[in-house]
């Protein structure tokens, strides 16, 4: 596992390869290789160039058609002075902070605990039900909560809190943030779910049981076991879904758009996906988009490169089965 | 602390009966708007028009089962847009898989100069969040129109366009995970035909893939849901309704201007949902490890 290839130099015992078999084997493999590396090239690596060259212009699909204007930082210095910058900023603060606590590392690691201590199978039977608002396809998953949150008398909770005597109400209207917020965590919580499951049922019966006949309460034991046991798969999920939840906006685009009225609910990467790709008037600012989105895409790649650094995803890299016969 | 007994136990036997049913019942509340959800669907789907979730029929009473909401079935549209998704989902189960295994082999059973470059860069790759490149695969795709043969199939607003763009955001995955699948796999086999003098690439395909079966029915399930179910890129990718796929023609019915008919998209999300559904029910544990070793994450 920690033992790590180096080179691809003679091995014991044998004669080492000439120059032109060392040559046709590695030809031989890029040419395995080379229809990924293409597609990564071109859908990774040129877009990742891309964005930030076009990020330096004023492309828009008013001069499309004309030759690329450089107005280097231009759209930098806009995006902070933008009147709505704060307003956006503090949106997606707010909600990668929410979704991220409450669901996909709080209610996670909840859920996950709840279904490790009943019943094998009920606990499994569950965590399949959690499963589908991520196995559903968004369309439809967000159709199913437009009618939760509908206004009277079509919405579901309505009818359910009506005999509570709860005033009937657009609710999707009046709290778009709640279900901006549950619509992304029932869908979340399922990663962080199933991870923490799997690590908690590795966890040794016998520690358990040795502090039950200790006399611990089922408190005592998930606070100084079962949480410390855990403690790569939970940092791994908070950084993981980090990241994930700062750069989706599907569900958000879905749901309410940014809105209702102006930003409610925008965040920041469907601010960039909207002006660059989406805007209601056909009037596509691109390199303003773009600037809006390398934001994002340095946020990403710093850390990517931190997980690996991390989590030791270094050590994943295994020696091949090398071609030795 | 030492101080347990027995009477301890009889005596808070109902203590003991609450703390048995308390995670059941917090489990139940905790999935209820899944199944709200689902239980409205299906409801809708066969209705006039539900308030809450009551069926109503045309005079306002509760009641009113109808099929009309399947009528959508002898609209060409919804046959169209069916078969788009179609090609979308087996698209990404052919492409992923061929070039993920092709991939992934070099990678588990070969050592070439960057092969461990190249890995290190799958996990980042598999870690870095790829909608953030829409914007400039806008660009790509549009760049891809303008060559003449391939742009007719794989440019800007083509079906094939948006499979090369899915194929390629989910190769990191896929690549993480057949490699898996094939450091796991003894190679006397391979061994044994490669000193009879076969090429790789013979072993490759009649040796190595059918030993992994297995692992590529899994990644073709994942992938097959991930093309049917697939919004956010066909929505960017296509103009209009000549190349929409499922999700986006759903979204079309409710973003159109004229009054909804929930009823109906109800009918056309149950439809779609069928597929997903058989998928879900037979192939759990499999799902469960796919989404908990691979997936994005989603949110």
């Amino acid at each position: 596992m920690a033992e790590v290839i180096t080179g691809s130099g003679p091995v014991k015992g044998q004669s080492p390869p000439s120059r032109w078999a060392q040559l046709k084997a590695t030809l031989g493999a890029w040419g395995f290789m080379s229809p990924a590396v293409v597609l990564v090239l071109v859908f990774f690596f040129l877009p990742v160039i891309i964005l930030f060259v076009i990020s330096l212009t004023d492309l828009s699909s008013s001069n499309f058609s004309e030759p690329l204007t450089f107005i280097n930082l231009e759209n930098y210095t806009r995006l902070f002075k933008d009147k709505f910058f704060p307003k956006i900023l503090g949106n997606t603060f707010f909600y990668v902070a929410t979704t991220l606590s409450c669901f996909n590392v709080g209610m996670a690691l909840v859920l996950a605990l709840l279904t490790t201590h009943i019943n094998r199978r009920a606990g499994f039977f569950f965590r399949l039900i959690w499963l589908l608002p991520r196995i559903t396809p968004s369309v439809i998953y967000i159709l199913m909560w437009r009618r939760i949150s509908h206004q009277p008398p079509f919405g579901l909770i309505n009818q359910l809190l009506a005999p509570f005597g709860v005033e009937p109400q657009y609710w999707l209207f009046e709290q778009p943030w709640l279900f901006v917020i549950l619509v992304n965590g029932f869908v979340g919580a399922s990663f962080g779910l199933i991870l923490f499951s799997s690590a908690i049922e590795a966890i040794p019966k016998d520690l358990i049981t040795a502090a039950k006949v200790d006399g611990a309460s089922t408190w005592q034991i998930i606070r100084d076991i079962t949480l410390p046991q855990i403690r790569w798969p939970l940092l791994f999920v908070t950084t993981y879904q980090t990241l994930s939840l700062l750069t989706s906006f599907e569900y958000i685009l879905l749901l309410t758009e940014g809105g209702p009225g102006l930003y409610r609910t925008e965040v920041w990467a469907l601010t960039a996906y909207k002006r660059a790709l989406k805007t209601y008037f056909g009037h596509n600012q691109w390199g303003y988009g773009a600037a809006w989105g390398f934001v994002l895409v340095i946020i990403g790649i710093v850390m990517s490169i931190i997980y690996l650094r991390v989590f030791r995803f270094n050590e994943l890299v295994q020696e091949p089965k090398i071609d030795v016969l | 602390m030492a101080t347990i007994t027995f009477e301890t136990e009889s005596r808070y036997g109902a203590r003991r009966f609450l703390g048995r049913a308390l995670p059941y019942v917090l489990l139940i509340i905790s999935i209820s708007p899944i199944v709200l959800g689902y239980a409205w669907l299906i409801i809708a789907t066969f209705s006039y028009r539900t308030e809450g979730l009551f069926p109503i029929d045309a005079e306002g009473n509760v009641g009113g089962w109808t099929l009309r909401n399947w009528e959508f079935l002898s609209d060409p549209a919804i046959w169209r847009v069916t078969l788009t998704s179609f090609i979308l989902a087996v698209g990404m189960v052919v492409g992923v898989g061929f070039v993920s295994s092709m991939a992934a082999y070099a990678l588990s059973r070969m050592n070439f100069a960057g092969r461990k470059s190249f890995l290190s860069l799958t996990l980042i790759l598999h870690a870095f969040p790829s909608v953030t490149l829409l914007i400039a695969i806008f660009f790509v795709l549009n760049f891809l129109s303008k060559i003449p043969a391939i742009g007719q199939w794989f440019g800007y607003n083509t079906v094939g366009g948006v499979a090369l763009v899915m194929i390629s955001l989910d190769l990191p995955l896929g690549i993480w995970l057949m490699k898996g699948f094939f450091d796991n796999l003894s190679w006397d086999m391979e061994r044994a035909a490669l000193i009879d003098g076969a090429s790789r690439f013979r072993v490759w395909w009649e040796i190595i893939i059918p030993l992994i079966k297995p692992g590529l029915a899994a990644l073709a399930i994942f992938n097959f849901l991930s093309g049917w179910s697939a919004f956010l890129i066909p929505f960017t990718f296509t103009v209009g309704t000549k190349v929409a796929n499922m999700p986006v023609y759903m979204r079309q019915l409710i973003s159109d201007t004229a009054p909804t008919n929930w009823n109906m998209i109800a009918a056309v999300g149950m439809f779609q949902l069928i597929p997903v559904l058989i998928f879900f029910i037979f192939t759990q544990e499999m799902l469960l490890s796919v989404y908990a070793g691979g997936s994005k994450g989603g949110t």
